[in-house]
């Protein structure tokens, strides 16, 4: 019999346990992460400002070097030197600010409250140790109790992320597995602790497409179980159409949209947004030319002055040019950093004359505001 | 243009490139010292047929043998049996010289445009290169020849100076498919040509590759394994699984009525960019055998999820049988 399903729909989160409402799960604000370079200091991830509620399914996409890995790995202070996350940032994760615990501390977040699904299963596993021994290390690292205890836990997570012969797989090594078993793996090692969140950073980029359809099934379907909440981490926006209810578009290194998904997938605000929708082949619609986006996203070292998309833009102006817009508020939960959304704002109201009256005063300094709250 | 042939209707009349159950086989060591040795059967009987002027879109998951199948269509690797006849020449028979002139005619633009630019040699060098080996022009003019196909493919004439580590991966990959057409080829085999490159400039590359083929009457080979970019640059499509091809013809029909289980499988897991888009989808159970002992009957049979899956899957052999306009299928029940 074919066991087909239909996709999960966008609003399909599970119920939040715990957290009062409103209260997010997890908050970042003005989060600010540099990487000294040959070339300059460059600016990966500069000013974000990002929120997930408790059981939520909130995206995070955006092309390479955007800044949307760093982001992930700032959260539970994985950066590694020459990178350096700047004061100032924050980020609360069940009402701790995670940059200011102690080590100690962080390490006892890590992997039991807030777990991490990396993209390359090849290398995130440990190659000298069995999976079975990983993920039973991880379980012991947080829940007190006995070796034998760990190591039936483990046997048990290999079941539940559905791995054939559980037992005897236990003992093998991850060059043993395929992609899509070392995958299953990893969610297993993250979902070990039952952690309230799990940042997916391109969990299935390196899989093929039927592979990914069926590790997404599966965190689906224990994301619903377990009631945690999943921030996915992609470029690929079939997946966060498919997967999420919120969505955060970054660019150089900032938050450009931020969108209900329908909403966003409906009328895309920004011109970048705008942009890669319609860059982006379907299958669903026959295209006659693809709508290329000029040019490339500049260094890290070098963000333009003003609106960093402007040179790539078809509707910049001098303003672009000059001003960095902030993230600014387009009504009904969306926000987007474009002049063209207070120029909207402002034409149902008042016409004329408005400029320069809001604006950040110097383009390149603070977090613009208007964060999630 | 695309008349019947061969029992197959949407195939070209008189092929540019002709496939005819192509086999390709590997020897891999294996085990402790590479002391167990094994064959892996990357590409087993496969026919295709490509025309003047005309996209055929390969598509397939990791080791599906579509790679394998493209480097035998050049000859860089050696076939065990079958011919590919370009032109009418079987590229398996000719000797080493006439395989030479004929390598002008086809060229192949890699997924990595690391893979055909020497990091050693500047883009104007490596470009110049193929028209001093097949005496296309020399001295000032291959000078200006670089300078034009440069500029043909949207890079400025004075990239020629630059070396490939200079360039971002939308610009390298634009200086590989320069080099590929200095030699005015007929086809060009795309492997993966946009596989590594980010959405905004992958549409960029696209664009310019169908430009190209308009501007120059080129024919592709276009290898991938995303569905949506075959879609957008192949009028007809074949589907590999396992070494072979499963299932063939035009888009519209292959991508609207898929009829081979693994075809509907596979397209049903590319998520769409559209929130409010709910399709039925299918899930696949395990991985994909190994190339190494394929199973018996159907290559697909031990994951397929037809209902109708029987003995006969599990044991014979399904050809390719013509099961719409144009569309071919390899399946007992499909």
């Amino acid at each position: 019999m074919s066991d087909s399903r239909d996709a999960p729909s966008p609003g399909e989160t599970p119920g939040a346990g715990g957290a009062a409402p409103g209260a997010p799960l997890l908050e970042i604000a003005d989060l600010r992460v540099t990487f000294a370079t040959g070339d300059g200091v460059a600016r990966a991830v500069d000013g974000v400002d990002l929120a997930v509620q408790a059981g939520e399914t909130v995206g995070l996409v955006g092309e390479s070097g955007c800044g949307k890995s760093v982001t992930a790995l700032a959260m539970l202070r994985l950066v590694e030197h020459p990178g350096h996350i700047a004061h100032g940032s924050r980020v609360r994760f069940e009402g701790r600010d995670l940059l200011a615990l102690a080590d100690r501390d962080i390490r006892a977040v890590r992997g039991n409250h807030l777990a991490l699904i990396f993209q390359e299963p090849a290398t995130a596993l440990n190659p000298v140790l069995t999976v079975g021994s990983q993920i039973a290390e991880v379980i012991r690292t947080h829940q007190h109790g006995s070796r034998t205890e760990a190591k039936r836990h483990a046997v048990e997570m290999l079941r539940t992320v559905g791995i054939p012969d559980a037992e005897q797989r236990a003992d093998s090594y991850a060059h043993q597995l395929s992609g899509g078993m070392r995958q299953r793996v990893l969610i297993a090692i993250a979902l070990a602790c039952r952690p309230h969140l799990v940042i997916a950073d391109e969990p299935t980029t390196a899989l093929d497409v039927t592979i990914q359809a069926e590790i997404l099934e599966l965190l689906d379907g224990l994301q619903r179980q377990m009631g945690m909440a999943v921030l996915l981490i992609t470029h690929n926006l079939g997946l966060v159409a498919e997967r999420t209810r919120r969505v955060y578009v970054m660019y150089a290194g900032q938050i450009v949209e931020e969108a209900g998904t329908e909403a966003l997938f409906a009328a895309p605000l920004h011109p970048y947004t705008q942009g890669l929708m319609a860059a982006v082949p379907r299958l669903d619609q026959l295209r006659e030319r693809l709508a290329a986006i000029p040019g490339q996203v500049p260094p890290a070292t070098a963000w333009p002055g003003g609106c960093r998309f402007h040179p790539r833009c078809p509707f910049a102006w001098d303003r672009c040019r000059s001003e960095m817009p902030p993230l600014l508020d387009a009504g009904e939960g969306r926000k987007a950093r474009c002049w063209l959304v207070e120029d909207e704002a402002h034409r149902g109201t008042d016409a004329p004359a408005h400029r320069g009256t809001d604006a950040p005063a110097h383009r390149n300094q603070h977090g613009e505001g208007g964060g999630a709250q | 243009m695309t008349t019947p042939v061969l029992g197959c209707p949407g195939a070209p009349v008189r092929p540019l490139l002709a496939v005819d159950a192509l086999t390709v086989h590997f020897h891999r060591r294996t085990g402790l010292l590479g002391s167990h040795r094994e064959v892996v059967q990357a590409v087993s009987g496969v026919s295709l047929a490509i025309g003047h002027k005309e996209t055929l879109g390969l598509v397939g998951e990791s080791g599906c043998g579509k790679t394998t199948l493209a480097r035998a269509v050049l000859r860089l690797v050696e076939k065990v049996s079958g011919s590919v006849r370009f032109d009418g020449q079987d590229l398996h028979s000719l000797a080493p010289g006439e395989l030479r002139r004929m390598r002008r005619r086809l060229q192949i633009v890699f997924q990595d445009p690391h893979a055909s630019l020497n990091p050693r040699m500047t883009i104007g060098a490596a470009i110049r290169e193929g028209l001093t080996i097949h005496k296309l022009a020399e001295g000032a003019a291959a000078d200006r020849r670089v300078r034009e196909l440069l500029e043909e493919v949207g890079l400025s004439a004075n990239a020629a100076d630059g070396y490939p580590h200079e360039f971002s991966g939308g610009q390298r990959q634009r200086a590989g498919i320069a080099r590929a057409l200095a030699v005015e080829p007929e086809l060009v085999v795309c492997d993966e040509p946009v596989s590594a490159l980010d959405v905004s400039v992958q549409a960029q590359v696209l664009n310019l590759l169908m430009d190209l083929q308009a501007r120059r009457g080129l024919s592709y080979l276009f290898i991938s394994h995303d569905l949506a970019v075959v879609r957008h640059v192949a009028p007809r499509v074949a589907v590999m699984y396992l070494g072979r091809v499963v299932e063939e013809g035009p888009a519209e029909e292959l991508y609207a009525r898929p009829r081979h289980p693994y075809t509907q499988a596979l397209l049903s897991a590319v998520p769409v960019p559209d929130p409010l888009t709910k399709r039925p989808r299918i899930v696949l159970r395990g991985d994909p055998p190994s190339p190494v002992n394929p199973p018996s009957g159907c290559p697909f049979h031990p994951r397929c999820q037809h209902p109708a899956k029987d003995e006969a899957c599990r044991t014979v052999r399904p050809e390719l049988e013509e099961r719409a306009p144009g569309l071919r299928t390899a399946c007992h029940k499909g």
